[in-house]
């Protein structure tokens, strides 16, 4: 079978759909009687306009990094780790612990030591449903998204019931010391002398997103592990005739998946919001999953892809903030988004492949 | 046009310059054939000699980029199947389509119902049902499940649709596969019957004793062109073979006198279940020497996969099993195939495409695949070495002639026979002590069944021990040295393959215990 080049796979695919959502979103706008180029220049004034917009664009754009890694790391096992949300949800309580009950001397061992306990609580959380799909059976799906309603019932009663400070009506943690406080994109990029905005959430959990898809791809494409993890998403009756193990397998990929959702909690509870808040993921691990499909599940896919979604974001937002297109219609333009990169992409698939096979029957 | 039979009347099928390509791939060129009315025409061919796609094309699931076809002398566009069943044409696949949970009639008239109510359907179908099994040797319980019957009988059943829908030109691919000597022998006897009574066979195999014992004219292919066709009485089998591959090809194994020696692999009671629960072996004693390939003759489905897998590590079961007198791990955390790798087994599976491969990963990383632990292919503690993969991989396809021989290709891209010359390749040179292959030259063509039969002996040889399970009969009788007959999850008896006779080969196949001593139900 010939195929068409690599770059025009994973590039101009996405490229193509990404033009059609925004052109049939541009339509939306136009028939409500707003007009389309001044909503676009909006959201890409309001996000990639300024340092100030970048930072809330790369902000947003650090959580999906974690989720959308999370997703694709669970999809090269072939398992569809819907869970990301309430991962992150226990990511962000182990945040909170490490950062309350640890008296941390410095912010770098603080970010050490919560990232360190976001991994493991996000971990955990998805070691159970992977138990039970292993060991019993029971589809990862199902169990993945029930552990999100877990997920939120159970932080609802330690916030309301154990870490709320005596007097607080506030369903929240207490603010974390000072000195667990992680420096902002500003400072980081100031050492590179590049001004950046200083009133913008974006933080050095960046930097961990960015080492983290490196070390995803390495993990995926270069180790054994990775190696196993593919074969066994690929066909489970081949992995076990070449003697990997399925349940080790499962376990592994969900707990790595997990441990990665759970570290979107740095970003947030550690880098933004300095307390545990009742729902601080905000949807955060559902997004991944359109993030992980629209990256193709390749780390570098990922980060464009989550990049795009921040950009969205933040553009939404600006949207809702300066002109009168209702909130409503971003959540719109955002899922066409979804709907042509992740759900439509073999419409757009096959005729650039037919194409390209079309051109290079013609060329020499 | 190549020499059709001498007929008066217009042929019952004629292709005039068929021609279809897949992307560059061009699976027919320019094909003309003619099948004569009232005959039984062979259509043979390697594998990806484009028989299946000209018969595709016939039958209405591709359409051809050139070219016409003609049924009974009048050109007749086939867009779909549905246009071949009214042109008279019924196909009989190789993997049948039947609803297992059916009944035979419920199969035969589903697609044909006459009216939203099943009665009346039904009740004629019972009648034409009855005429058919009567005058064509086809007989079937109407009522029985599909489920439940032989593989021959299912065949049977796949007949009786396509007379059902008035077909009065039946193509068969591969027909033969999955059935006993004696069930083939009774499938041609229908053949023939239905031949006399003016139907028209295209009979599409890969096997040169069934188009010499049936066919009155055959039809060769090669590489997407129609090479010859011929009356089957002036033709031979060495003619036939020479024109497939376009050279000669020995279809002996070339092999001098075993020298067994110690015992490598010893089997005591074993005993399967699969996941039904129900018993698919029944109690295996055997045993297998270093310098000797033990085959494993038998019907597919009587217990030789499950014999190849619990070996392998992939099922698990009940008794006893020692390689080099090392007790083998049957059911506990050791009953796995890194385990049996461990220990000097390796296994070339029946399935490649779904055990063997990964058919997504480059030639390459299969390479690897069931190795992969091994420590010269890390780079370091974390990393794997995939340059000294790459190059490993290169070696062996250059060996294994694996054609093309480009190590980043996915598995996927190669052809079958090349496909199994990388499993080979993989397996064959670690040096295992006991080689386990099933089904070696399933779907392979003639020059590579050729190389990968000289690769099996070469390492008896070398005096590594061969256990080989097959349903090709003429395969296990070439390449073996000693062979057991597997029926129903028993042995039923040891054949020496010098003296091997096919009849008695098959009646044991089919469960009759030639005076086999284990055989006894």
């Amino acid at each position: 079978m010939e195929r068409m080049p690599g770059w025009a796979d994973v590039v101009l695919v996405p490229l193509i759909s990404l033009i059609i959502a925004f052109a049939i979103s541009g339509a939306v706008i136009w028939a409500i009687g707003e007009s389309p180029v001044e909503a676009l220049t909006v959201m890409i004034e309001g996000s990639v306009g300024s340092t100030y917009g970048w930072g809330y664009t790369l902000y947003y754009a650090t959580n999906f990094i974690f989720t959308g890694l999370a997703v694709s790391v669970a999809f090269h096992a072939g398992l569809f780790n819907i869970g990301g949300e309430g991962q992150a949800t226990l990511g962000g309580l182990g945040v909170a612990l490490a950062s309350l009950f640890v008296p941390w001397p410095h912010w770098s061992l603080a970010l050490l030591g919560a990232a360190t306990a976001a991994a493991l609580f996000g971990a955990a959380w998805a070691a159970m449903p992977a138990w039970l799909q292993a060991r019993r059976g029971s589809h990862i799906v199902i169990t993945t998204i029930m552990f999100n309603f877990i997920a939120a019932s159970l932080l609802n009663y330690l916030l309301v019931n154990v870490l709320r400070p005596p007097g607080s009506m506030d369903p929240a943690s207490a603010r974390f010391p000072e000195t667990t406080n992680l420096p902002g994109l500003d400072a980081v990029l100031g050492l590179v002398g590049i001004p950046f905005s200083d009133a913008t959430p974006a933080n050095v959990s960046l930097l961990i997103a960015l080492a983290a898809c490196a070390l995803v791809w390495a993990l995926i494409w270069r180790t054994r592990l990775g190696y196993q993890i593919r074969a066994f998403g690929k066909s489970e009756r081949a992995a076990v005739y070449a003697g990997i193990s399925p349940v080790r397998i499962t376990m592994w990929a969900m707990v790595i998946s997990g441990a990665l959702a759970g570290l979107m909690a740095v970003n947030t509870v550690q880098g933004e919001a300095n307390r545990l808040l009742l729902n601080s993921v905000e949807g955060a691990g559902f997004i991944g999953i359109a993030v992980a499909l629209m990256g193709r599940s390749h780390p570098f896919g990922v980060l464009l892809a989550a990049i795009l979604f921040g950009f969205l974001y933040q553009g939404g937002a600006e949207l809702a903030l300066w002109t009168s297109i209702p909130r409503e219609l971003i959540v719109v333009i955002q899922a066409l988004v979804i709907l042509f990169t992740g759900a439509l992409d073999n419409m757009v698939r096959q005729p650039v492949e037919q194409a390209f096979l079309l051109l290079r029957r013609k060329g020499p | 046009m190549t020499a059709a039979p001498a007929a008066d009347a217009p042929p019952a099928i004629e292709l005039r310059g068929i021609s279809k390509a897949f992307g560059p791939v061009q699976a027919n060129r320019d094909i003309d054939i003619a099948v004569a009315r009232g005959t039984i025409h062979g259509i043979i061919g390697e594998n990806g000699a484009g028989k299946s796609t000209l018969m595709s094309i016939l039958y209405g699931f591709y359409r051809a980029d050139a070219g016409e076809i003609l049924i009974g002398g009048v050109p007749t566009p086939i867009p779909d199947s549905q246009s071949a069943i009214r042109a008279g044409i019924g196909m009989v696949f190789q993997h049948f389509k039947l609803v297992q949970n059916f009944t035979v009639l419920e199969n035969i008239i589903l697609g044909a119902e006459e009216g939203a109510m099943l009665a009346g359907s039904m009740a004629r179908a019972r009648r034409v049902l009855a005429d058919l099994s009567r005058d064509y040797e086809l007989d079937v319980d109407p009522d029985a499940l599909i489920e439940d019957l032989s593989v021959g009988h299912q065949q049977r059943v796949e007949i009786l649709k396509a007379l059902y829908r008035q077909a009065e030109i039946l193509i068969l691919d591969e027909p033969t596969g999955v059935l006993t000597p004696a069930e083939a022998d009774h499938l041609f006897r229908i053949l023939r019957g239905l031949r006399d009574q003016g139907k028209t066979i295209v009979l599409i195999t890969h096997k040169l004793r069934e188009i010499m014992e049936t066919t009155d004219a055959v039809s060769v292919m090669r590489r997407g062109t129609m090479v010859a066709t011929v009356r089957t009485a002036e033709t031979s089998p060495e003619q036939l073979a020479e024109l497939m591959v376009g050279r000669k090809v020995l279809l002996e194994v070339e092999k001098g006198p075993a020298r067994p020696g110690r015992v490598v692999l010893e089997v005591k009671g074993l005993r399967v279940r699969d996941a039904q629960g129900v018993e698919r072996l029944r109690g295996i004693d055997l045993h297998v020497r270093a310098g000797e390939i033990l085959g494993i003759a038998g019907v597919a489905g009587n217990g030789q996969s499950e014999l190849l897998q619990v070996l392998g590590g992939i099922a698990r079961g009940t008794g006893e099993a020692w390689l080099n007198g090392e007790p083998l791990d049957l059911t506990g955390r050791r009953s796995d195939g890194r385990s049996r790798r461990a220990q000097g087994i390796a296994h070339v599976p029946e399935d490649r495409q779904h055990l063997g491969l990964i058919m997504d990963f480059a030639a390459w990383e299969n390479v690897a695949f069931g190795y992969h632990h091994d420590a010269a292919y890390q780079a370091n503690a974390l990393l794997m070495d995939n340059d000294a993969l790459r190059r490993e991989a290169q070696g062996k396809m250059e060996r294994f002639d694996v054609r093309p021989p480009d190590c980043r290709l996915p598995a996927k891209a190669f052809s079958g026979g090349n496909q199994q010359k990388i499993v080979l390749a993989r397996e064959i040179e670690r040096n295992p002590d006991l080689l386990l292959i099933g089904q070696p030259t399933r779907g392979v063509d003639i020059g590579a069944i050729e190389f990968i039969h000289k690769q099996i002996v070469a390492l008896r040889d070398a005096g590594k021990a061969i256990l080989l399970v097959s349903v090709e009969l003429d395969e296990i009788v070439a390449l073996s040295d000693r062979i057991l007959v597997m029926f129903d999850g028993r042995i039923m008896g040891e054949a020496d393959p010098g003296a091997a006779d096919e009849r008695a080969l098959g009646l044991m196949m089919a469960g009759v215990a030639a005076g086999a001593p284990q055989g006894a139900a």
